[in-house]
């Protein structure tokens, strides 16, 4: 444990902890393995033609005169087909170690609505379907808990303002927004305590949040000591993400938020590369605050759909079908794109105006959680992806 | 311990108890403020929220067109817009913080839930206020059908449940679309006004029931540019339908007669007062209230849902006592509760800058849990307890406990004295004794605000 953060808490409570039982402390449960998974929601529907670009493909240039150029337009290269968006360029050592990969082709099975609020709900369900989600459904990474044995609250949280879909459900998760300062004074949490104690909702919940918003501002602290004064502040993205890995790196094994600014139907360079800078940021959060933990980890980023292939006449794209989606971390198989390339020919799009999806996106993570978890095919096909074609497995997990 | 009828009917039925509005003194001034907030001039009309989504769409396209959409004006209109919310959560604030009694905007507030529209789009947020202010203020204290039929033909229902893109199969509208497959039915609103709306769910009513419905609606909608027509005799599928084992329309011109009686059906229904009764006592009671008290509301039911007769059931029912504190203050209650208990006269509320606004009501209700005008789904907020306190939504509402106030008031009550406005009496033995053991005024304050006895009603 940090010495510092010993020291505060140590004082925070000082003068509570022996008149009123407020701090619990946390059980150290038994916990499901080393193996860290960090689910990454991109909203807005990014546009995976332009993250991760088929330049090989001849009819790229056809249909985008003016965007995703490739090399030639500052693009990184992959692999002579495949080249990087620019503004993932902080990205391009994890490449090169073989620790960063996309999927392409890839899309839920919501086909032909494409509604932002429709399309994340899918996602997170991860359910089949093509419409509004039922407002009693749960999310697969809630799924994913429910299946395994040995989890506590403390096991999954859900990062950030944004509600996550994906963790609602019956298995208890922890929920935090890391720019909550409960600002109290010491009086004021031994008289909250004193307040609370009949009533085990409020004082339960009190407990938890000022144990977590310790352990929050001790993520702050160790985040603000190595850096400038006038540093600048870290990204949204960033500062989720250094609070998920602070999660990590003790109880946690899940970790998830989300990402926004990804609808780019105008002026495409500047939407994504700002929303991409901040995906790159977090990540590169992710591994140097989960430090050893890093290489036991698997980052995924997912979006609930791709965008046109034919860019629109406001330099951008509308909302499509088939994408992309980018995976990380020390136990990803990288330096390579999944996936089946279905080319940009006339008659190969879907619809005539989207790229055809090739694998449903929920094989790549159902195949993350049987390489992490040690989830069987029919926990995953039966009630953490219900009616899952599988498919053989990509091997994206060293 | 005794709670006395006006701190009972304050706090249960209303947002709280204020320093400076008297608390109802019997069941028949609770049921008076309800008349009262009905007759109440809508803050936004209909008419106002249209012109200003037609003001901005063609703003908005004028600029797309001309392919600058971020000129001046699109980024005026559209920082407008962003404004307008935090105009809005002011405004709803003043209503019910500074409500005579309460219990009318209380009302105001469980029928939009009820009938919940959240419609995405360029310029639509207006419509949402206009909903509230002209489909359910003046319609809560008549009838249900009233209010049922005011609620489904709204242009933010049309809307948000997909009525607008229904059209029936054998229409003449979609055998003379260019794309025929592209054009037919679309089931949202009528599932949704079986099982959130009016029937409830597993109540008997099939997929059948559901699917004729729905082309009983088609023709039914709405289009900015022609506001004022609400019904599309070319969008309608032709023939007549089976709801519920009865048949509606099938005549040359008697679309919306068919649909309107249809409204009278559903509002006539057993299933329908008990489900609506049931709704209302979970929300006013108890999470799980008596069967008793479901019965007793829905026995009062009547022809086409009476209710005023409902609500005269609820407020002076022996269960609203027994049951006292058994209900968490949802986010937006909480707030406007708490801004009454700190005696904020309509002015100073409405006067808030936008910046304040938006970090004290719509910040703060997003980060515990109610982002204002913004539910996730048409089955609207959740009502269980626990829904609203976990540690981080509990965290929320502590912050705002020990930080708004010093912000919204220019000056601080004393501690003990505030206890008393707002709770008058009803606070327990232990926030008694720790109130006045706080540091600071700050803390005194914020020690009664973020209570259990203040967040729960």
């Amino acid at each position: 444990m940090d010495r510092r953060f010993f020291l505060k808490g140590a004082a925070l409570i000082g003068c509570s902890a022996a008149a009123m039982p407020l701090f619990t402390p946390v059980s150290f449960a038994a916990m499901p393995g080393e193996n860290r998974l960090v689910v990454i929601i991109l909203r807005g529907a990014m546009d995976g033609l332009d993250v991760v670009q088929p330049y090989g493909d001849p009819d790229l240039r056809r249909l985008r005169p003016a965007l995703s150029m490739g090399p030639q337009g500052g693009a990184l290269d992959l692999d002579g087909f495949y080249a990087m968006h620019p503004a993932l360029k902080s990205l391009m050592p994890l490449w090169q170690k073989g620790q960063l990969a996309f999927a392409h082709a890839v899309a839920t099975p919501y086909r032909d609505k494409r509604s932002h609020f429709d399309g994340q709900d899918l996602l997170e369900a991860g359910i089949a379907g093509n419409g509004p989600v039922p407002s009693s459904q749960d999310g697969w990474l809630n799924r994913l808990l429910q299946t395994m044995p040995e989890t506590s609250a403390e096991t999954a949280w859900s990062v950030g303002a944004q509600e996550m879909l994906l963790l609602a459900g019956r298995a208890p998760i922890r929920s935090w927004e890391p720019d909550t300062d409960l600002a109290l004074t010491p009086q004021a949490q031994l008289l909250l305590g004193q307040v609370y104690h009949d009533d085990p909702l409020f004082r339960q919940a009190a407990e938890a949040a000022i144990e977590i918003d310790t352990r929050a501002t001790e993520v702050m602290n160790a985040d603000a000591a190595p850096q400038a004064k006038d540093a600048p502040r870290p990204s949204n993205a960033a500062r989720l993400a250094a609070y998920s890995a602070a999660r990590l790196n003790e109880e946690a094994r899940i970790a998830s938020f989300s990402i926004t600014g990804w609808d780019s139907h105008k002026n495409q360079p500047g939407v994504l590369g700002g929303a991409l800078k901040q995906l790159a940021e977090a990540i590169l959060t992710l591994q140097r605050d989960l430090g050893p933990h890093w290489d036991r980890t698997t980052v995924m980023a997912l979006t609930e759909f791709g965008r046109t292939v034919r860019q629109n006449g406001t330099q951008g794209t509308d909302h499509g079908t088939g994408g992309a989606m980018l995976m990380a971390g020390g136990a990803v198989r990288g330096g390579r794109v999944y996936g089946d390339w279905p080319g940009l020919a006339d008659g190969k799009l879907f619809e005539d105006r989207d790229l055809m999806p090739t694998r449903d996106v929920r094989a790549y993570p159902a195949w993350a959680m049987a390489g992490l978890f040690g989830i069987d095919a029919t926990r995953l096909t039966g009630t953490v992806f219900p009616g899952l074609d599988l498919g053989q497995n990509p091997g994206i997990l060293l | 311990m005794t709670v006395q009828f006006p701190e009972l009917a304050a706090i249960r039925l209303g947002f709280g108890l204020s320093p400076v509005l008297p608390p109802p003194a019997d069941p028949a001034a609770v049921l008076a403020d309800v008349a009262a907030t009905a007759a109440a001039a809508p803050s936004l009309t209909t008419a106002q929220a249209q012109q200003m989504h037609l003001h901005f769409r063609e703003i908005d396209k004028k600029a797309r067109d001309a392919g600058t959409p971020d000129s001046p004006e699109a980024k005026e209109v559209r920082r407008t817009m962003v404004d307008r919310r935090a105009m809005f959560s002011r405004l709803r604030m003043a209503d019910c913080a500074t409500a005579q009694v309460g219990f009318g905007e209380r009302l105001v507030q469980f029928w939009s839930d009820h009938f919940t529209v959240n419609p995405q789009g360029p310029g639509v947020a207006p419509m949402v206020v206009a909903f509230v202010e002209e489909a359910i203020r003046p319609n809560i204290n008549g009838s249900f059908l009233d209010l049922l039929t005011a609620a489904e033909t709204h242009p933010a229902m049309l809307l948000y449940l997909d009525q607008t893109q229904s059209v029936g199969d054998r229409s003449p509208f979609a055998r003379k679309a260019k794309k025929p497959k592209q054009v037919g039915l679309n089931e949202n609103l009528a599932r949704e006004m079986m099982e959130l709306h009016t029937l409830g769910v597993g109540a008997g009513y099939t997929q059948q029931d559901v699917r004729q419905l729905a082309n009983l609606l088609t023709g039914l909608g709405y289009v900015p540019d022609d506001p004022d027509q609400r019904y599309f005799p070319r969008r309608a599928q032709p023939g007549a339908e089976t709801v519920l084992g009865q048949t509606f329309g099938g005549g040359r011109r008697d679309g919306i007669d068919a649909i309107h009686q249809m409204f009278a059906v559903l509002a006539n229904r057993p299933e329908t007062a008990k489900f609506v009764a049931r709704k209302l006592a979970v929300h006013f009671v108890a999470d799980e209230p008596d069967d008793a008290l479901v019965s007793d509301l829905a026995a009062a039911w009547g022809k086409n849902g009476d209710l005023p007769a409902v609500y005269a059931v609820l407020v002076s029912h022996p269960q609203l006592a027994q049951h006292f504190r058994g209900k968490v203050r949802q986010p937006f209650d909480y707030i406007a509760s708490g801004l009454r208990a700190l005696g904020m006269d309509r002015q100073s509320i409405l006067g808030l800058p936008d910046q304040q606004s938006r970090r004290w009501f719509n910040r703060a209700m997003a980060l515990m849990g109610q982002p204002f005008m913004n539910p996730s789904g048409p089955d609207g907020w959740k009502e269980a307890a626990e829904a609203w306190i976990n540690p981080q939504l509990l965290a929320q509402r502590i912050d705002w406990a020990m930080s708004a106030p010093r912000i919204l008031l220019p000056e601080l009550p004393d501690p003990r004295n505030f206890m008393q406005a707002a709770l008058g009496g009803t606070e327990s033995e232990l926030l008694a004794r720790a109130v006045p053991r706080a540091e600071s005024i700050r803390d005194g304050l914020g020690v009664v605000l973020a209570s259990n006895d203040f967040n729960r009603r």
